[in-house]
């Protein structure tokens, strides 16, 4: 019995956070969150590529690395910990699932082979599946897609996205056809691209297996879910870092604020809140690939409660810091957005709990 | 991640299985009521809880790991088996071993620092459940600050006189024993001048006084001592090392208060009670408020049951960086149970607050019961604000409040 990460889990992870460190340094983050550096991003996500971050998922027949979902979350808590400003949940994790689960073994043999090889990079949008809101969604008929898909992960620089409808159908579209139209969504989380796509009938094909299951579309959401748990994960982390380190230094009344009782409280309950989420999240993301029984709940929960601390930690974090901690010039804010973002993202904490409880009945 | 235990255990877990079998309704002639052991059933075989005892250390089900000249099964330490047993037990309803402050405590300190005749004399003894303990540390002005107990030892030729007052002292009217801690050393700095001592409670000089808490149950008590007199030798480790004892044990109390399975099937039975229990005609279960904040705790037992593996696979397999993993246990174990308990008071409302004997009662009572104890637990064993300063100093490596001189 053996809980926890592998000697290559844990040295893939190492050398994600290495690569952050180096090159995802907060000026770095600043020019790429102001769009003053197109090319630095880009060659944040080439670094990454040239350590195997698109081939994780993939099956081996398919050229990948075949690995399990406890390698992508480790890749993801990486990220997380470095904010890293690149796409991977839609195109290395949730695509590659979706395609896997619901694609017949053409659409797979056509698209997982070129996700390996970095000709396709495919963008997101389960949203209207998950969580309608206002008229957002689209219908498919006589293969055509029409209608709008909101908060699509990864699409700006895509080859293709995946598009949900309500009940589930996944569609592969042609991300550089004339009647898409992609409108970029500016959120508080400059560090990753969320998108709004608009159809026009537009030409579409339907992932076979996903038009008489929702098992498909489950599956690469789970997955997604357990991969932004992982990410607030990191991020929670370098916050928890990053205040114990200040608290160590500042100093106020003439001794450093770290030997206040109110402020090392604080630091010991964010501590206490993240230390468990670690096993939760390593769990839930080995039950999706080894114990189906019990995956959707536990990927919903790790979701819903890694949300919920990591929104205390972003707090309290910050306030640890004090003014520092509310200025720009810190960067702090950029864990915080992110955490911000994460517990939004593919159905917030109430929504997925209630998926958890119906999971129970 | 491997969470399989191997086929040795699949073996090893069949047996447990047909032993609880074997033992199914057992229920116990002195009395289903102890206060160190889990109540029997009915319908099954017979016998006294020492014998039950006795047939559990037999099977190596108890005290497995306790060699045999001192009373127990003389067997490896095997952590999974121990997570086995417990589990099968559990699941099968059968009653486990008696535990107690004995037990937990006294026993495995006993096994790394006394003496070879401390623990022929004691260990076994213990083990079968014929001599209970007590533990005597805290006091009226030494709680959250235990090194700065008064009670005194003065070693008087081959004696020791004790003169003093414990507080806290939960089942001191069924104790033959009491472990100790007395200030022997008066002139040496407060965590130096302390000893561990065995103090058998029949001595005239001890009153005991029971000590009713907010459940109205009197699970403590006030111990008090005059001249009371021990012979020299019952200490453990030498004089003016009785904080380095003591520091042992607690680490064995702090870890075993609120495990996430026992807290887990709470959740289960609450789940079950929401099912049944109606407001305006609809099970609660079916209000999104309460269903959505039962979904919070289930999500927070989860994590708690998540953390509990990876801190036994790191028994099995030393090296993993678990420091800060074991220091958060008693802080959001106690926590944990009794916001969980608390839930279901709000689910039933003015239903919840029914107690003792009333009419209307759910699940005996257990709700508001527990609610308070763990309350109890929350502030006792080091409370949860100084289990925050623990993980603040000794986990994320802050400083330590300045000390005001004199103290």
């Amino acid at each position: 019995m053996y809980f926890g990460l592998s000697e290559e889990q844990s040295f893939f992870q190492d050398n994600v956070k290495k690569f952050l460190e180096e090159h995802a340094t907060i000026d770095n983050i600043k020019h790429i969150t102001s769009g003053d550096e197109k090319n630095l991003s880009a060659e944040i996500h080439q670094g990454l590529l040239n350590l195997g971050i698109n081939g994780l998922l993939i099956p081996e027949e398919f050229g990948g690395l075949g690995l399990d979902l406890l390698f992508a979350a480790v890749v993801s808590e990486a990220l997380g910990g470095g904010v890293g400003p690149t796409p991977f949940i839609a195109p290395y994790v949730m695509a590659p699932t979706a395609i896997k689960h619901a694609g017949s073994k053409t659409q797979q043999e056509n698209y997982l082979s070129k996700i390996v090889t970095n000709e396709y990079r495919f963008g997101v949008g389960f949203s209207e599946f998950i969580s309608k809101r206002n008229d957002a969604g689209i219908t498919f008929s006589d293969n055509t897609l029409n209608g709008r898909a909101m908060f699509v992960l990864d699409a700006n620089d895509a080859t293709h996205l995946l598009l949900a409808d309500e009940k589930g159908q996944i569609f592969v579209l042609d991300a550089k056809s004339a009647n898409i139209e992609i409108v970029k969504l500016t959120t508080v989380d400059k560090t990753r691209q969320y998108s709004e796509v608009i159809c026009k009938n537009l030409e579409a094909e339907l992932l076979e297996n996903s038009s008489n299951s929702t098992n498909p579309i489950n599956e690469a959401i789970d997955a997604g879910r357990i991969i932004l748990a992982a990410d607030s994960l990191g991020a929670s982390q370098t916050m928890i870092n990053k205040a114990v380190d200040y608290a160590k230094e500042r100093k106020q009344f003439g001794r450093v604020i770290g030997s206040f009782q109110a402020v090392k409280h604080m630091c010991a309950e964010m501590a206490a809140d993240l230390e468990p989420c670690y096993a939760l999240v390593w769990h839930a993301a080995h039950c999706h690939d080894h114990s189906p029984d019990e995956a959707r709940l536990m990927a919903c929960h790790a979701k819903a409660h890694v949300s919920e601390m990591s929104k205390g930690i972003a707090k309290k974090a910050t306030e640890v810091h004090g003014g520092m901690g509310f200025t720009d010039l810190l960067g702090l804010h950029y864990w915080f957005k992110r955490i911000g973002l994460n517990r939004q993202i593919l159905g917030s904490p109430e929504l997925v709990r209630e998926e958890a409880y119906k999971t129970q009945i | 991640m491997d969470l399989e235990y191997g086929p040795e255990y699949q073996d090893f877990t069949k047996e447990v299985e047909s032993f609880c079998e074997k033992y199914r309704g057992l229920s116990f002639m002195d009395g289903s009521n102890n206060p160190l052991g889990s109540s029997g059933g009915s319908g099954g075989p017979q016998m006294s809880r020492s014998e039950w005892q006795k047939t559990l250390i037999e099977n190596g089900y108890f005290a497995r790991s306790v060699p045999k000249e001192y009373g127990g099964y003389g067997g490896e330490a095997d952590i999974l088996k121990s997570r086995i047993i417990a589990a099968e037990f559990s699941k099968s309803n059968t009653p486990g071993a008696m535990g107690g402050q004995g037990i937990d405590m006294l026993v495995p300190t006993l096994l790394e620092m006394g003496t070879e005749e401390q623990k022929h004399a004691y260990i076994k003894p213990t083990l079968h459940g014929e001599m209970i303990w007590c533990q005597g540390y805290s006091e009226p002005n030494a709680g959250s600050d235990l090194a700065s107990l008064q009670t005194k030892g003065e070693l008087v030729g081959d004696e020791w006189i004790i003169n003093g007052q414990k507080i806290w002292t939960s089942t001191a009217q069924y104790s033959q024993m009491c472990f100790c801690l007395v200030r022997t050393e008066p002139d040496a700095p407060k965590h130096a001048g302390i000893s561990y001592l065995l103090i058998p409670m029949d001595n005239p000089g001890i009153e005991i006084r029971p000590l009713v808490d907010m459940t109205l149950k009197a699970g403590f008590n006030e111990v008090f001592f005059t001249d009371v007199k021990i012979p020299a030798g019952n200490i453990v480790g030498k004089r003016g090392e009785g904080w380095a004892v003591a520091n042992a044990t607690l680490g064995h109390e702090r870890g075993s208060l609120a495990p996430p399975d026992a807290t887990m099937n709470r959740v289960n039975m609450l789940m079950h009670l929401m099912k049944e229990e109606t407001l305006d005609g609809k099970p609660l279960i079916e209000h999104p408020i309460y269903r959505d904040r039962l979904m919070q705790i289930q999500g927070k037992v989860l994590a708690q049951q998540s953390h509990a593996l990876r801190l036994l696979s790191a028994k099995l397999n030393p090296g993993a960086d678990i420091k800060i993993g074991k220091m958060i246990q008693k802080l959001t174990g106690t926590e944990l149970r009794h916001e969980l308990e608390g839930l279901a008071i709000d689910v039933m409302g003015e239903i919840g607050t029914l107690y003792e004997d009333s009419p209307h009662l759910k699940n005996d009572g257990t709700w508001q019961f527990i609610y308070m104890y763990f309350l109890g637990l929350i502030i006792g064993g080091g409370t949860s604000q100084i289990q925050k300063n623990i993980i603040a100093e000794r986990g994320l490596g802050m400083p330590k409040e300045p000390k005001v001189e004199g103290a």
